[in-house]
């Protein structure tokens, strides 16, 4: 009986264990992904930081437009091949021009006077026909009637999920829906990181958030109609267009037109989540975003998996049939003319460490990858004249690399305030250019960026319009022209400056005492511990001495605020490909003490301020592009910042990965990514072929080293005598 | 019985208000409320006026521990610690800054953690003294010898190296299992056998050491002796007699932690990319989202004083002298 029993019990174990493999499925042992999945049209990536909000009035980090970005679609967008960056239509019919109006709202011509232009007007139409994605917010009841405008307790007990709902429907897209979503960016409970800029220019914004306010404390809480209150500066024309009253000139404002701020969120899909039964169930327009473009998020769930899939409702739309120069010979109009999107549905899984997902790259798992410092020499050598290229085993898997020079900047700023290192005087000038030579950024980039990067000229990156290459783009105050190419000044230029500004030797020429310039930073582990040895070596090099004060990022950011920092490291990510929109990082009115604004280092110049304001409202042109090099130059001489560096970017692909080019504004560029799926299927078997003769090594060595244990066991029961009597389980 | 654990779970009031009150004072010491609405509302285009929306709407426009402007009890009702304390008592763990209701991201969240650490604790468990044992019966052979410097060498080796090792060795070159991710159902097996694999085999080494010491004071008793000498076989003696004995110090250390597994592993559930709840309080630290660090904080001392509870009833069950009073 007891044999039978323990027979029973070691079935029931093999049949369990029977049971789990098959739970691993058919295909490759170590594949994370369903084998049903393997030859489907689906791309694969990961994310590792799960992003806040999908709210299109809220959603502004990198992380969370990966998704926004192919969700909504704004009434503009970038052109995906072009360069320099040019804004196309998406759900406008053309890209809007303004036109002007005086006090009076009287139209004035389009070459009037900067000073009599007191609105410029933006009217967009919206193209017939493009319909949102399915949601159960659009699905009516036989009364034509919202089917879920209120849930009740027993509806929502089979409520988990969006997905839960079972009836779902759609509607056409129109302009109302835009005018909502301008005044959302309002709504004092929804704090848009954009409101306080867009308070500046959009009309009546301002007061448009008191009022609302108000309304919020009349009614007590629940859900606020926004369609009830009117916004004076957005006005709804008709079914398909709509005006936006911008206060004086703004060109800039065209760029957020392609943002997802000005995507349009419908009043039922808002009414809809703000059902307490929902939002207690955090089914909410920040997790569940509704849009029109070419996916809907159907799987959120950013501690493991979020998945889009192809948007059914999908207006249509075609891969472009031009580009710049090289882009037909590198492939990338192969797919012209042909409708979009090319892939069904897209799967982000989370990956917080590098490695793992590294890893999964290399295994095929993963379409495409960056390249994490400790990957970096796995994936890139670097050729002895600097040129970077695939390793071999990267070649031979068929991968390619694509780089770009991205619109952003990493600077070390003075505090203008300063007493020692800020001011307008010569002897401050001196310093900071002193210190600008020192610091050696092409050996930073070589050590600390494995070369992924550039040294920056002067405020303006590459891509951005005003940036310039080759000799009349070098920063003169820190490097020569030699040899076709610029060589940065040797430390005896740096030293002459120093002594120029009343430091001999790195020390004050008056008192003796030596110079000690104070960095603020938050880096204070062991990888910016190498990172700030190396500035303390370039400071050393002019013979100053630089004390490190690191903190935490509140007090960084305090002290900045303050302007008690007297140097410190920062940067700034291009928000649309204007240079106003890194020149205005110097304008005085933007000083960070005092004015709360953007210009960190509190550079204040008359002539820069006067030079900006006649910029930032001038059109593209041979004028805008001379007092934009006038503005680089006063900044280059006055250097209030060390112009530091733009980071190139690195990026892998697979060979079934197509349509790739690096495009540093536009956010909705899965829609012309393509994949071939069989190739990565074959490609993904052949390099996963389960390797077991390890595990049988492993378990003959366990047997090996068991059996004398075993044998010594039953010499010890004989030992004992006990082994040739009946054992006694009982005592 | 009952009236010592009422005894003891009103003790555990006083304690986790004090835990409560210690992890507002070190949350607030190093973020103030403008910090968190900072981050919250990014660093570009931030105003004054939006970082005054953020703290009004919040909860965080009052004084943090004492309100002087207010009168009588409202001086300490009225404040940011009193208004966000109080529902954690209830068990209702509020919305996190983005607006997340934070008791169902925990429901959530722990469902993996468990699927994780479950196996990792009863299999390490069964493993961990069953090896133990084996050494305690081998005394003074080889079999000690090698096994307690294999335990040395497991011990010795960081837990980061068994997860980097054994995703390079077992998935990487051999390909057997997935280098990370998560499914639910059946399928999570194929996710979830490596890192068990691994938890397993990185606590052995301690795990071993510390049980092989307990069981070789026993197995020196007079019972023990008595046992051999009535003929029992050293099997029995070992898993039934010694092992029973030897169960208050590994109860002990043992099932204070079993509540605490709904808390994951930071690094095991990260490297693997498990769902769980282990990074949930990191990511809030670092997110500077003070709703998530005070509910899980709360959570894990709430999970702590039980853990602790359970030790103490878990006593009565294997040792019939122990009386609770």
């Amino acid at each position: 009986m007891r044999r039978i029993k323990r027979k029973a019990r070691w079935a029931g174990l093999l049949v369990g264990v029977a049971l789990l493999l098959s739970a691993c499925g058919e295909g490759a042992w170590n594949d994370p992904y369903p084998y049903a999945d393997s030859a489907q049209n689906i791309y694969y990536s990961s994310f590792s930081l799960r992003p806040k909000h999908l709210d299109p009035a809220r959603s502004y980090a990198s992380n969370e437009i990966v998704f926004t970005g192919q969700i909504y679609e704004p009434p503009l967008q970038y052109h995906y091949l072009k360069r320099p960056y040019e804004l196309i239509p998406l759900a406008a019919g053309a890209v809007p021009e303004p036109w002007f109006e005086d006090a009076q709202g009287k139209r004035l011509p389009a070459d009037a006077p900067e000073e009599l232009i007191a609105y410029s007007v933006y009217e967009i139409h919206i193209q017939p026909g493009i319909r949102y994605q399915p949601h159960p917010a659009f699905a009516r009841d036989t009364a034509d009637q919202p089917l879920y405008a209120d849930l009740d307790t027993a509806a929502l007990e089979r409520i988990d999920t969006l997905s839960d709902f079972v009836e779902s429907g759609s509607r056409e897209l129109v302009a109302a829906d835009y005018v909502y979503q301008i005044k959302r960016l309002a709504h004092p409970k929804l704090h848009s990181p954009i409101y306080g800029v867009m308070a500046e220019y959009i009309v009546g914004l301002d007061d448009y958030a008191k009022t609302l306010g108000d309304a919020i404390d009349a009614q007590g809480g629940g859900h606020l109609d926004l369609t009830r209150f009117d916004l004076l500066g957005v006005e709804l024309v008709d079914r398909y267009t709509y005006r936006i009253r911008v206060t004086g000139l703004y060109p800039q404002f065209i760029y957020w037109l392609a943002m997802p701020f000005f995507a349009p969120v419908p009043p039922e899909v808002d009414a809809f989540y703000a059902q307490p039964g929902l939002q207690a169930r955090n089914i909410t327009l920040d997790w569940y975003p509704v849009g029109t473009g070419p996916y809907m998020l159907t799987i959120n769930n950013p501690n493991r998996q979020m998945v889009m899939e192809r948007n059914p409702n999908f207006h249509g739309e075609t891969y472009p049939d031009e580009g710049e120069p090289g882009d037909r010979e590198a492939g990338l109009l192969a797919d012209a003319g042909k409708p979009l999107p090319f892939i069904d549905k897209v799967v982000y899984s989370l990956e917080k460490e590098s490695i793992p997902s590294w890893n999964k790259f290399l295994q095929g798992y993963y379409d495409a990858s960056g390249i994490a410092s400790d990957s970096f020499d796995q994936a890139i050598q670097v050729s002895s004249q600097g040129e970077a290229a695939l390793t071999d085993d990267m070649r031979e898997k068929g991968i390619s690399l694509v780089t770009g020079v991205a619109t952003s900047l990493f600077y070390m700023g003075f505090n203008m305030m300063d007493p020692v290192v800020g001011g307008d005087s010569e002897r401050a000038r001196k310093l900071r250019q002193a210190i600008s030579v020192a610091i050696d950024y092409e050996e930073f980039i070589s050590i600390f960026q494995n070369g992924r990067g550039i040294p920056a000229q002067g405020p303006l990156p590459p891509g951005i319009i005003g940036y310039k290459e080759g000799e009349q783009g070098i920063n003169p105050y820190v490097y020569d022209w030699v040899d076709g190419k610029p060589r940065r000044k040797p430390v005896s230029e740096g030293k002459r400056l120093l002594a120029e500004a009343g430091y001999p030797n790195g020390r004050d020429a008056k008192t003796g005492r030596p110079l000690i310039i104070h960095l603020d930073t938050t880096g204070s582990g062991p990888d910016s511990k190498a990172r700030m040895d190396w500035l303390r070596k370039q400071f050393a090099k002019i013979d100053l001495q630089l004390v490190i004060r690191a903190t935490d990022y509140n007090r960084f950011q305090e002290k900045v605020r303050k302007g008690t920092a007297q140097l410190f490291q920062w940067g700034w990510n291009a928000d649309y490909p204007d240079p106003e929109n890194f020149l205005f990082l110097l304008y005085g009115p933007n000083a960070k003490v005092g004015q709360n604004g953007a210009n960190s280092a509190n550079y204040v110049n008359a002539e820069f301020d006067r030079l900006f304001q006649r910029m930032k409202n001038l059109a593209n042109g041979p004028e805008r592009i001379a007092i934009i090099d006038q503005m680089v130059e006063r900044v280059r001489r006055d250097a209030p910042w060390v112009w530091g560096m733009n980071p190139k970017q690195y990026s892998l692909y697979h060979a079934w990965y197509h349509n790739v080019k690096p495009n540093f504004m536009a956010n909705n560029t899965l829609k012309y990514r393509r994949i071939d799926p069989e190739l990565r299927a074959r490609l993904r078997a052949e390099w996963n072929q389960p390797i077991v003769w390890p595990l049988t090594l492993i378990a003959v060595l366990l047997v090996l080293i068991l059996v004398p244990a075993a044998l010594m066991y039953r010499r010890k029961l004989h030992a004992q005598g006990v082994a040739r009597v009946p054992e006694r389980e009982n005592d | 019985m009952l009236a010592y654990i009422v005894r003891r779970s009103l003790y555990a009031i006083p304690i986790l208000i004090g835990v409560n009150l210690l992890t507002f004072w070190l949350f607030f010491v190093v973020n103030s409320p403008d910090d968190m609405a900072r981050m919250q509302l990014g660093v570009k285009h931030v105003t004054a006026e939006a970082i005054e929306r953020w703290k009004d709407d919040q909860g965080y426009n009052k004084p943090l521990l004492y309100n002087a402007e207010a009168s009588g009890g409202d001086k300490f009702i009225n404040t940011i610690f009193f208004d966000k304390s109080v529902s954690l008592f209830m068990f209702d763990f509020g919305t996190a800054d983005d607006g997340r209701d934070i008791g169902y991201d925990i429901q959530q969240r722990m469902w993996p953690s468990l699927m994780l650490a479950i196996p990792v604790f009863v299999i390490g468990l069964l493993v961990t003294i069953t090896f133990a044992l084996l050494m305690a019966f081998f005394r003074a052979t080889y079999v000690d010898y090698a096994g307690v410097v294999l335990c040395v060498i497991l011990m010795s080796i960081s837990a980061l190296f068994y997860i980097i090792g054994g995703q390079y060795l077992i998935s990487k070159l051999m390909h057997l299992v997935p280098i990370s991710g998560y499914d639910g159902g059946l399928s999570a097996f194929k996710f979830l056998i490596l890192p068990v694999v691994i938890g397993i085999i990185s606590g052995i080494g301690a795990g071993s050491r510390w049980y092989r010491t307990i069981f070789l004071e026993e197995v020196n008793k007079d019972y023990v002796r008595t046992a051999r000498a009535k003929g029992l076989p050293e099997r029995v003696v070992l898993f039934k007699h010694v092992l029973k004995n030897a169960m208050i110090p590994i109860l002990t250390g043992v099932v204070v932690t079993i509540p605490l597994l709904f808390m994951g592993s930071l690094i095991t559930e990260s490297f693997f990319g498990i769902p769980g709840l282990g990074s949930y309080t990191i990511d809030a630290i670092r997110a500077q989202d003070f709703g998530i660090v005070r509910a899980m904080v709360f959570l894990g001392s709430v999970l702590y004083i039980l853990g602790l509870l359970l030790t103490d009833l878990s006593y009565t069950l294997v040792d019939p002298r122990v009386r609770l009073s």
